[in-house]
């Protein structure tokens, strides 16, 4: 498995820093996240805390990318740049050829629906809607019509094997096919990417394999999929890993250089 | 979001929440149900006031030539009861005239009335509402002779001593037996009874049977006027349209006989109906102010429940509406949900108001001698007052919804 995944074609270094410096200058549509010189910064009480002080990021269509460090190195706050969450205070972001940094509250929230897919460590399904509905949601936000809704959900829960489960709701259900839900939900919509927050911070082993699992079949048929996480066994079934520290980028490599230095670390 | 989807929400929500939406919608309900009963009450007063009280007691499509003016509440505006008192007694001869005036098609009918004490041996005397009248009266006021009959032109051209009773003074007078034939005295005069009109009913608790109806021309009609002059003149036209045109021709008539000039008031009244329940009308007017105002006041509580109920809910619900956020949902559709699901809620509310209202203005009008009737238009009033009660109520909790940061709102326990 873990084979065919590196048959994917990764980005290298030259053809990144190729596309971080052309300021102002649209991606081609192969990129599906660049961010240049982003900043981030929170007025606490009076004090300014620099969350991401200038960051360049590329993240080719169909690459599997973890995006690690300790907390404080903002990678939460990357995440919620990326996920349109949140807008920075200076940069560029371009999300799949659109500069999502200037847009308007509606506009970034279109923008949530059709082209990210969220997955979050605490699965956030609506507790009183079946899967079926839960994973309707971001259908009803796109103005998707009743009957296709269903379909195009069903689809989705039969594609993570939950397909005998539509009508249960989350708390009918265990945590690995709750985060199923989760993704069938994310991936309904065919968003751009698959963004995922510490998705098995509240799972055990197996079932956290389980996920990645999930996470390895959907990169394989071509889903882009960045996931934020600060475990490094999680992190190095990603094909890439981005490392933060103090909001800058301190590493970017690929699976094999990762998996190396931290078997190192475990030896020392 | 489409409206449909956003209304199924709301639904599901109260589904979800059956019983803290019950309590929260019971403000409005308890609201719109004394709004759809107090209303339906005064309209149902209002109209068996219009129809049928004004038909039973004047006689519809009716104006009446007397000495003065309507005077009671709400009709003795500009009234000088000094300069009144100037005016001349209505005379047979006032009545000739103007009834020559008339057009054909109208009727009209000497009418005295006052109550007087009746006797018969084996009952105690008792007032009556004694009548000296014509034989056109009974046409009139639409009273059917059941038993009996009517007096005729020639017994009121004659002045007979004949009577027609109503109901009551049948009973009361004669328990169990036939009165046709038998002795009253009104007033001490002795009457022969020849007929009992069919029960009329009652109006706000006054009897319409009562009656002891004479010719103007036998010994009533000194009963009643001792000055022998004429108290009213009832006028029935074919419809309400054409009361203008006797109403002129009597004015015209009596002013030219009694000489008045260009300019001068008359110095007689003529009265219709509308005039007579002007007060009514007035009165109904002032039953809808307060009887709205008490559940005016219940509605406003009925709103803070809902608005208060409304934020606890987005309060609980915060984590959710980040992820409808994340998911796409933009402020306007958040903003919708809550404001739908408010108004759902609030017109529920009213729906099952006005079942109650209904329900209740029912059975007052069978408990009580009250009529109730369900106004068409305050059954969508009070829908509306229901939907416009849930959006006021929705709009600051569902705003402040709509407001919320994603990032906050997903990071909330």
């Amino acid at each position: 498995m873990s084979k065919t995944l590196d048959q994917i074609g990764m980005s290298t270094t030259a053809e990144r820093l190729a596309v971080t410096s052309n300021t102002g200058g649209a991606p081609s549509p192969d990129w599906v996240i660049v961010t240049r010189d982003l900043t981030r910064q929170y007025d606490m009480g009076g004090e300014v805390v620099r969350a991401l002080r200038g960051l360049d990021v590329a993240i080719r269509r169909n690459e599997y990318v973890a995006i690690m460090g300790p907390s404080g190195s903002g990678k939460s706050t990357l995440m919620n740049l990326i996920g349109c969450l949140d807008t920075p205070n200076g940069g560029e972001y371009w999300l799949n050829g659109m500069l999502v940094s200037e847009m308007s509250d509606d506009a970034l929230a279109k923008v949530r629906n059709k082209e990210i897919g969220f997955v979050f460590q605490t699965f956030n399904l609506l507790p009183r809607a079946s899967a079926l509905q839960n994973v309707e949601l971001p259908l009803v936000y796109a103005g998707v019509s009743a009957a296709e809704r269903k379909q195009r959900a069903s689809e989705a829960l039969e594609r993570v094997q939950l397909g005998s489960r539509m009508g249960h709701r989350p708390n009918e259900m265990s945590g690995g096919q709750r985060q199923r839900v989760a993704i069938a939900r994310a991936l309904v919509n065919r968003p751009s990417i698959l963004l995922a927050d510490e998705p098995t911070g509240n799972l055990d082993s197996q079932t956290s394999e389980e996920i990645m699992r999930v996470f390895e079949e959907l990169a394989m048929e071509g889903q882009t999929v960045v996931m934020v996480t600060h475990e490094p066994d999680i992190a190095v079934h990603a094909q890439r890993i981005i490392t933060l520290r103090d909001g800058l980028l301190s590493n970017d490599e690929n699976r094999e250089s990762y998996a190396a230095k931290i078997s190192g670390e475990r030896v020392h | 979001m489409k409206t449909r989807d956003a209304i199924g929400l709301a639904l599901s929500q109260l589904r979800v929440q059956k019983l803290k939406s019950a309590f929260t919608l019971l403000g409005v309900t308890i609201g719109v149900m004394f709004l759809i009963a107090v209303v339906s009450i005064v309209e149902g007063m209002g109209r068996y006031v219009e129809e049928d009280f004004a038909a039973r007691l004047i006689g519809s499509n009716t104006f009446t030539l007397r000495r003065f003016d309507n005077v009671g509440p709400g009709g003795n505006r500009g009234f000088d009861a000094r300069l009144a008192q100037r005016r001349p007694l209505l005379r047979m001869t006032d009545v000739e005239a103007v009834r020559a005036a008339l057009p054909a098609m109208m009727t009209s009918s000497i009418a005295n009335e006052t109550f007087k004490y009746a006797s018969a041996p084996g009952a105690r005397p008792r007032q009556v509402q004694s009548v000296a009248t014509d034989a056109n009266y009974f046409a009139i006021k639409k009273f059917a002779v059941t038993q009996g009959r009517a007096f005729t032109d020639q017994e009121v051209r004659a002045g007979s001593n004949v009577l027609v009773i109503g109901v009551e003074v049948a009973e009361h007078f004669f328990p169990g037996l036939n009165p046709e034939g038998r002795q009253l005295r009104v007033s001490g005069v002795p009457f022969t009874v020849i007929g009992v009109i069919e029960e009329q009913g009652s109006v706000f608790g006054f009897s319409l049977d009562r009656l002891a109806i004479a010719p103007y021309t036998s010994p009533m009609g000194r009963i009643i006027r001792p000055a022998r002059d004429i108290s009213s003149l009832i006028v029935q036209a074919p419809t309400q349209a054409d009361l203008p045109e006797g109403i002129e021709a009597a004015r015209g008539a009596l002013r030219s006989l009694r000489g008045l000039r260009a300019g001068e008031p008359d110095d007689f009244g003529l009265v219709t109906q509308d005039a007579a329940f002007g007060f009514i009308k007035q009165l109904k007017g002032r039953l809808v102010l307060f009887g709205t105002a008490l559940p005016a006041i219940s509605l406003v509580v009925g709103a803070m429940v809902i608005m208060n109920i409304m934020l606890v809910s987005v309060a609980e619900r915060t984590r959710e509406i980040g992820v409808r956020k994340a998911l796409g949902a933009r402020r306007g559709d958040i903003l919708s949900q809550f404001l739908v699901e408010a108004t759902t809620l609030s017109v529920i509310g009213a729906a099952i108001g006005i079942a109650l209202g209904i329900a209740l203005a029912k059975l007052v009008s069978v408990l009580t001698p009250l009529p109730a009737a369900v106004a068409p238009w305050s059954i969508g009033a009070a829908l509306l007052t229901g939907a416009g009660v849930g959006i006021a109520a929705g709009m600051y909790p569902a705003n402040r919804a709509a407001q919320l940061d994603p990032i906050t709102a997903l990071r909330q326990e």
